[in-house]
């Protein structure tokens, strides 16, 4: 069985985001970037899969600029056996169909049994690739997985959904997205680091899958959300009740 | 809690933008070695010492390590830790690709030391004396002492010893009293007490390797008289796996100040079998090999506890509302202004910043100088770099301790009250700190190094290995407009520096005291001087990166590192006016002083 795995470069969770002066995105120079952290779950799991013997083969591939390489060689540090990169522009604005049409044209050629991804990017917080990806292939998704068991050509998926857990079986080929209770992704070990270097990494771009990028959203103005006010204290419940009734209007 | 970040943007700064890192792969053995396979490696770094070693740091420190029945505990944690490290690869980064190391350039490898001194210095020194040991064994061992030991030291399965101290001599091992009598069939009986013995004994690996310097029948008195010797905890059977325990063992672990966690132990020879390391009767040339190497990593060590120091004060000084700000009210929601708002705080915090950048720059100098005498095709180049690590290597250890250990107090201070509160943390850091201006020589015995061995070996070779760039870069930049305010500072320190250094060789050769008396201040006048052409190169660098334009200073990094800079000239660098006046002070005061009136 081989495993796709789709990984994204995003700014690294810890950085505090700032917005640019002018609004119009927000600062990403000199800014740290990381793997996407629900891609990594992905990949890790791919790995594990690949490690009990239900898996050949697990191949890596990003879309993004050319610096996106750091991303699929963490994922390759972590397992991943080879890699592809659609290089975009640095400029470019990548929306989640063109994402999923790019990778729905990769999997026609690759023709993995899973395709095994982040449920969303941090940066974006979409959560639109996976379930699109599915809908262009037509393949069976079961998203926000927080297990993944296989038997056979069938995947019983374990989704965290609202009401608790909903355990679900896909025939592959099919999609999963992570969720953050998969697993914990490994610490990669320093000789798999250097490995990662030499392992093969295709340079792609869009065209050559035929995907037009241009963007059909339009950004309107990116805004820092509004600075909390301070709190105010209250001598009793009921004056508590009647701020709550006339100044919060939710009672 | 005391947390830590890994300051990877400065690293790199140091790596790539002031050092020539980019070229490492040109060196024969580190063609790996691009930025694009250093960079990811940091980063796992970073992450194995934020996220592993770093939460065990206060919980090894309360608990520390344990003694029963001549088994040493460490402290919870601190052998899952231990596996995780060596499972990743970390404990062979320096070690030989041959012997199943990663072969990582000295620079990066300084970097990485720091990063794990900043999380936790007790854990860091369980590998390091494997390194010692390992460094030690591969220049003098025989192809089957490698064979035997090295492999398994290499990937952490058994870790090493230094065993040099005894209860009457510690500095001056001309009087170690261990002997070791030949059994007639290679190998000798050991027999001894040895004292300080960092890991000597403890549970995260199956065995453990001492190298211990000993006697033999008949041996010369004083340090030509000293031989090395290979004993294992478990002795090793032909096929490889352990055989009798031998005859050492571990009779108490001292009750220290600081790195709690590392077991310091007192180490039994009784009749052990041990085998000899090298030539007999020259132990101390082995020795040697492997104390310019820990040396260095000592110097490390204060600048992890520096920056760890730096980051929390920093924190604090922000969160910690007290007061309000001598120039008006800042931060009116909140009852009291943040600390940071104060002067006094601020210089504080840049005190710190500045010895602590300023040092990452003098380490990497030095890592990059031992990557070249390791690695440089021509022996020349080579030997050039050879002279200048011999040179700077008791200044890394001493005044990188001594400015971390100045830096790690300043963190209690700027939390005030509760620095001096153990949950707080930073306390530890005062403590842990301590040691490294005391062990692998005193720094009071590094500055002996520098001014009786270093300064006046090859007729001043090895000084000139100094001396010239900075007397280049001094003539290269005087008519440089934005570099005029670092530029004349630095040339007056510099020929404070040059002035010492003549008064010091003069006098020294007609009364050896008056260089003994002069050698503390000389070291820290040579330190600072060297600081500060480090801070001027970085300014020209980051000044460069500003002229630039564009969005390269977005963060605000290079107008931040121009400021720093002009922080250590205004408030730091003066401090060699003094130095000087106490140097040329001379010695006789202290001299006149009679024994009896101290």
């Amino acid at each position: 069985m081989k495993i796709l795995v789709p990984v994204k470069r995003v700014v690294d969770a810890y950085v505090k985001i700032r917005v640019k002066p002018d609004g119009s995105g927000l600062e990403l120079a000199n800014v740290k970037m990381s793997i996407n952290p629900f891609d990594e779950i992905a990949i890790e799991e791919a790995v594990r899969l690949k490690e009990k013997g239900l898996a050949t083969e697990v191949v890596v591939v990003s879309v993004g600029p050319a610096k996106s390489q750091e991303a699929l060689r963490s994922a390759m540090a972590i397992g991943g056996d080879r890699g592809i990169l659609v290089e975009t522009a640095e400029t470019d604005v990548i929306e989640p169909l063109a994402v999923a049409k790019i990778l729905k044209a990769i999997a026609d050629i690759e023709k993995p049994a899973l395709v095994l991804m982040g449920k969303q990017a941090i940066d974006d917080d979409c959560n639109q690739t996976g379930q699109m990806l599915a809908a262009l292939l037509g393949w069976p998704q079961g998203t926000f997985a927080s297990k993944i068991a296989i038997d056979g050509g069938v995947i019983h998926v374990t989704r965290e959904v609202d009401g608790g857990l909903e355990t679900v079986k896909l025939k592959t080929p099919a999609i999963v997205t992570t969720d953050l209770r998969l697993n914990e992704p490994r610490y990669p070990t320093l000789p798999n680091i250097m490995k990662a270097k030499k392992k093969p990494l295709e340079i792609k771009t869009a065209a050559d899958y035929g995907v037009n990028l241009a963007p059909r959203l339009k950004v309107l103005k990116t805004t820092e959300p509004p600075v909390r006010k301070a709190g105010i204290k209250v001598g009793s419940v009921a004056e508590l009740v009647a701020k709550l009734k006339t100044d919060a209007g939710v009672l | 809690m005391p947390t830590y970040k890994a300051p990877l943007r400065d690293m790199r700064f140091v790596l790539y933008e002031l050092m020539n890192s980019e070229k490492l792969p040109e060196l024969p053995g580190y063609e790996e070695f691009t930025r694009d396979l250093v960079d990811p490696i940091l980063e796992e770094a970073a992450k194995m010492c934020e996220e592993v070693l770093q939460p065990l740091n206060r919980s090894g420190d309360e608990e520390g390590c344990r003694l029963e029945n001549g088994v040493v505990y460490t402290p919870k944690g601190f052998k899952e830790a231990y596996k995780q490290y060596c499972d990743g690869g970390w404990n062979s980064i320096a070690c030989d690709p041959e012997l199943g190391g990663q072969g990582m350039p000295k620079i990066v490898c300084t970097v990485i030391e720091e990063m794990m001194c900043s999380a936790n210095l007790s854990f860091g020194l369980y590998p390091g004396l494997t390194y010692g040991a390992y460094v030690a064994l591969k220049g003098f061992g025989t192809d089957h002492q490698k064979a035997t030991y090295l492999p398994n030291m290499v990937t952490g399965k058994w870790s090493g010893t230094m065993c040099l101290t005894e209860p009457h001599c510690g500095t001056d091992l001309g009087m170690l009293r261990t002997s070791a009598k030949p059994q007639g069939d290679g190998s000798y009986q050991i027999t001894g007490t040895k004292i300080f013995i960092s890991a000597g004994e403890h549970d995260l690996t199956e065995n453990i390797i001492h190298l211990v310097l000993a006697r033999l029948p008949g041996a010369p008195s004083g340090t030509k008289g000293i031989s090395l010797f290979l004993v294992p905890k478990f002795l090793v059977k032909d096929d490889g796996s352990l055989g009798a325990r031998n005859g050492v063992s571990c009779g108490s672990i001292e009750h220290k100040m600081g790195i709690k966690a590392s077991a310091t132990c007192v180490m039994n020879f009784d009749n052990a079998t041990g085998w000899l390391v090298g030539s007999a009767n020259k132990g101390m040339q082995a020795m040697f090999t492997m104390m310019n190497a820990e040396r260095i990593s000592v110097g490390m060590q204060g600048l992890g506890i520096g920056e760890v120091a730096y980051q929390n004060a920093t924190a604090y000084a922000k969160d910690r509302i007290q007061g309000r700000s001598l120039s008006g009210v800042k931060d009116p929601a909140k009852p009291a202004d943040p600390i940071i708002v104060h002067p006094d705080v601020r210089r504080m915090l840049l005190t710190q910043r500045a010895y602590v950048e300023g040092c990452r720059a003098l380490a990497a100098w030095a890592g990059e100088m031992l990557d070249i005498s390791g690695h440089h095709p021509d022996p020349k180049t080579r030997q050039e770099a050879d002279d200048f690590v011999a040179l700077v290597t008791p200044i890394v250890k001493a005044l990188i301790t001594d400015l971390g250990y100045e830096a790690a107090n300043i963190g209690i201070q700027v939390y005030g009250g509760h620095g001096y509160i153990r949950e707080w943390g930073m306390e530890q850091f005062v403590r842990d700190c301590r040691i490294a201006q005391i062990y692998e020589g005193t720094n009071g015995v590094q500055a002996l190094d520098l001014v009786g061995r270093k300064m006046p070996a090859n007729f001043g070779r090895n000084l000139r290995q100094f001396f010239h760039p900075v007397a280049d870069y001094i003539e290269g930049h005087q008519h440089n407009e934005q570099m005029v305010e670092f530029i004349g500072p630095l040339a007056k320190s510099f020929g404070r520096l040059q002035q010492a250094t003549g008064a010091i060789a003069q006098r020294g050769m007609a009364r050896p005291d008056e260089a003994g008396a002069a050698a503390t201040e000389y070291l820290r006048l040579f330190g600072l001087t060297a600081l500060a052409y480090l801070w001027a190169r970085m300014a020209e660098v980051a000044l460069a990166k500003i002229a630039a334009g564009g969005d390269a200073d977005s963060d605000g990094f290079y107008k931040h590192k121009v400021l720093t800079a002009r922080f250590y000239y205004e408030r730091i660098l003066p401090e060699t006016s003094s130095l000087l006046s106490k140097i040329m002070a001379g010695g006789k005061t202290m001299m006149a002083f009679e024994e009896a009136a101290f």
